[in-house]
């Protein structure tokens, strides 16, 4: 579960100050969807970052499952983001000259274990977003929906408590928006993921149980019961 | 991971990769080819100095210069006008430089720390003056009936009036050189950078026999062979073999047994000089403090000392080689290990996206440093491999040709007290012999410059991969993310 107490990033430039987030408070229970909604510049990726421990807050403290991140080391908060979190980008952020599978393998470089118990869960991963038959294609042999794929089976192979989507279907089009939202929700129910995605797609956002709309730095839940 | 990683990303950016490589194997190979033809020029030097010195000597010792003005020992001649023409003739036996040292000063030497073996040789100088007066005629003028008056050299009377017309002296030059040689340490001293052609060498038992080893050339133009005699000063000498210069000029014209040398000068017990051989090559520098320190009055003079009185295409080469070969390479390498370490860090910053998605996905900084470090290093030895190939094919094409260098030795005056060559005479005491020889260079690659070229490389690839990975290591992967390429 994941609790943020009086969330403050402040960004300064030369004399001026920007706070991206403004003091927030915010709970997110394990197994649960939040789609975090807003204008560009509004401190939704900054949000992202905090919960994924890819930034630390100017004030304040987030809690995931009780241990707060913000007090970590660097060297144990890249643990919990190898073990605990994974990420799918905007722009799938695969390693070009890696192979499909090889892509997926990176998630668990971090863990440890032998190479061939590495390339069977990759395997598996790719085969559970069906690309079971594309594991030795380049990301520049796929199309954008297939390259997304990837990414959510390398950011689920590690089996995640976390799953952390940043505009996951920014760059793709609707059939491949569809598609890969497919994906996301089958594995976000199936594998029990704490989900949280920012998305500009209004689409998207009225299928989520729960929206965060963030607005100059300042969070404002909304429960959707109809999700 | 590490390696399909590294080898895909060496392949996406080969282009890259190949100028790192390329610089670093420019700097590589212009440091073997500078080595090598280093090496090639310092074996030359040693040629050279062992024509002189002979194989094996480390050092000479000689006495040390006399105060300058002293002409005592200048050579004199003296030829009487006789009342005819008839042919006159005189040798003069010199030593040359005019300094000798006292016999027991080889012992002395020998018994220095870190001499492994001494031996004294002198060489001595031989001026043969011979030719004639002849008279000038008397003519009176304007008196055909005046008798011829007849003087030696010429030279004018009071009565009659008149002039002495034609007369005077023709007389022919001969100088050559002699070695005293100690028979019974032949592995020693300006014999043994000759080999003994025709003939034998001297035997350990004519430490006072009339024989002689005769040098090649000068055996060749004086028509002299084994068998045959060669008087000098007076004494017959059998010629018992002739002795060919391994390279440029011997050392001497004739080589006899010391105490004939010593008897010939008039010089008992006198050596001109002592030569060294160092029990460790290393030690050569204290050995010599050691000999000037505790035995006075001598000057002792190392193969370092000596090439520095070596001038020539050789010498200027050399130079080169060592100054403007040396600082070419290191600003070279330079260079190749900036541009290197610039194009590494530029590629660091061309996938900070790829890098932060890494440290994302939990890749500690370590590993990401590491991946980049491994690049460079790769690329480094891909550098260090081409380097190697083209600086053996440098060296290979310098030893194919072997340009032809000249070496000039002494004449400066700062050499000092060498035994050898013909041209010795008559200048300073401490003039060093005059010598010219040509030597064939070549480039030889030792294991060693091969290391160092190895070393290069490996040092290139961390240089350039420590430019990239403090670069890796100080990205945070919130700012990775953010930024869209």
């Amino acid at each position: 579960m994941y609790t943020l107490s009086g969330v403050t990033k402040r960004y300064t430039r030369g004399k001026s100050t920007v706070d991206a987030l403004a003091d927030v408070d915010l709970t997110i229970e394990d197994g649960g969807r939040l789609v975090i909604q807003g204008p560009t510049g509004g401190g939704k990726s900054t949000l992202l970052q905090m919960l994924g421990g890819l930034d630390r807050p100017t004030a304040g403290s987030v809690e995931l499952d009780g241990v707060d991140l913000t007090k970590l080391s660097e060297a144990k908060l890249t643990k919990v983001r190898a073990q605990n979190i994974g990420f799918v980008f905007q722009s799938f952020n695969l390693i070009p000259t890696l192979t499909a599978q090889e892509n997926v393998e990176t998630a668990l470089v971090p863990l440890g274990g032998r190479p061939a118990e590495r390339r069977r869960r990759a395997a598996e991963a790719l085969d559970s977003v069906g690309l079971g038959e594309r594991l030795g294609h380049l990301p520049s042999e796929m199309s954008g929906g297939q390259q997304q794929r990837v990414a959510i089976a390398r950011a689920l192979v590690k089996q995640p408590k976390v799953l952390l989507a940043d505009e996951p279907t920014g760059n793709l089009d609707e059939s491949m928006r569809d598609e890969v939202m497919e994906v996301l929700e089958t594995m976000w129910k199936e594998h029990g993921l704490t989900f949280i995605m920012v998305t500009h797609d209004s689409a998207i956002a009225r299928r989520a149980p729960r929206l965060a709309t963030i607005r100059k730095g300042r969070v404002t839940i909304t429960e959707n019961a109809a999700a | 991971m590490f390696f399909t990683y590294l080898r895909r990303e060496l392949r996406r950016r080969r282009k890259a990769a190949l100028v790192v490589a390329s610089g670093l194997a420019l700097g590589i190979a212009l440091v073997i080819i500078v080595s090598s033809v280093s090496s090639g020029m310092s074996k030359a030097q040693d040629k050279v100095l062992e024509s002189l010195y002979g194989l094996g000597t480390d050092m000479t010792v000689t006495k040390a210069a006399a105060a300058p003005g002293s002409s005592s020992q200048r050579p004199r001649f003296e030829f009487d006008a006789k009342g005819d023409d008839s042919k006159q003739s005189s040798d003069r036996v010199m030593v040359q430089g005019f300094q000798t040292l006292s016999s027991t000063t080889v012992d002395k030497v020998g018994k220095q720390s870190g001499v492994a073996d001494a031996v004294g040789g002198l060489s001595l100088n031989v001026l043969k003056v011979d030719g004639q007066f002849k008279r000038g005629e008397f003519k009176q003028n304007g008196n055909a009936g005046a008798a011829d008056q007849r003087g030696p050299g010429g030279g004018g009377t009071t009565q009659p009036q008149g002039e002495v017309q034609g007369g005077g002296a023709s007389f022919d030059v001969n100088s050559y050189s002699v070695y005293g040689t100690d028979v019974t340490k032949q592995d020693l001293g300006p014999l043994t950078s000759s080999k003994i052609t025709k003939g034998r060498t001297f035997k350990a038992t004519e430490t006072d026999a009339e024989v002689a080893v005769v040098d090649a050339s000068y055996a060749k133009e004086k028509k002299l062979a084994v068998g045959k005699t060669v008087t000098v000063s007076g004494t017959k000498y059998k010629i018992v073999g002739v002795s060919t210069a391994d390279s440029g000029d011997a050392a001497a014209n004739l080589y006899i047994p010391l105490k004939q040398a010593q008897t010939l000068a008039d010089a008992k017990n006198k050596v001109t000089t002592v030569y060294v051989k160092a029990a460790d090559s290393q030690q050569i520098d204290s050995v010599k403090s050691a000999i000037q320190k505790n035995i006075s009055g001598t000057t002792v003079t190392t193969s370092a000392d000596l090439a520095d009185t070596v001038s020539g295409s050789l010498s200027t080469a050399s130079d080169l080689a060592t100054s403007v070969g040396k600082w070419l390479s290191i600003a070279v390498l330079v260079a190749a290990f900036l541009v290197a370490g610039l194009l590494t860090s530029s590629a660091v910053s061309r996938r900070v996206r790829e890098f932060g998605t890494l440290k994302a996905l939990g890749w500690k900084s370590g590993r990401v440093t590491r991946q980049v470090v491994g690049e460079a290093l790769v690329n480094g030895l891909m550098g260090g491999v081409l380097g190697i190939a083209v600086g053996l094919a440098g060296a290979y094409v310098v030893t194919a040709i072997s340009p032809t260098l000249t070496a000039q030795l002494g004449g400066s005056g700062g050499g000092g007290g060498m035994a050898g060559g013909p041209g010795g005479m008559g200048g300073p005491a401490r003039q060093a012999a005059s010598k010219s020889l040509d030597i064939a260079l070549t480039a030889p690659v030792s294991l060693s410059t091969i290391l160092i070229a190895v070393a290069l490389a490996v040092a290139g690839g961390l240089i350039a991969g420590a430019f990239g990975g403090w670069r890796a290591s100080r990205l945070r992967p919130a700012d990775a993310l953010r930024r869209v390429e």
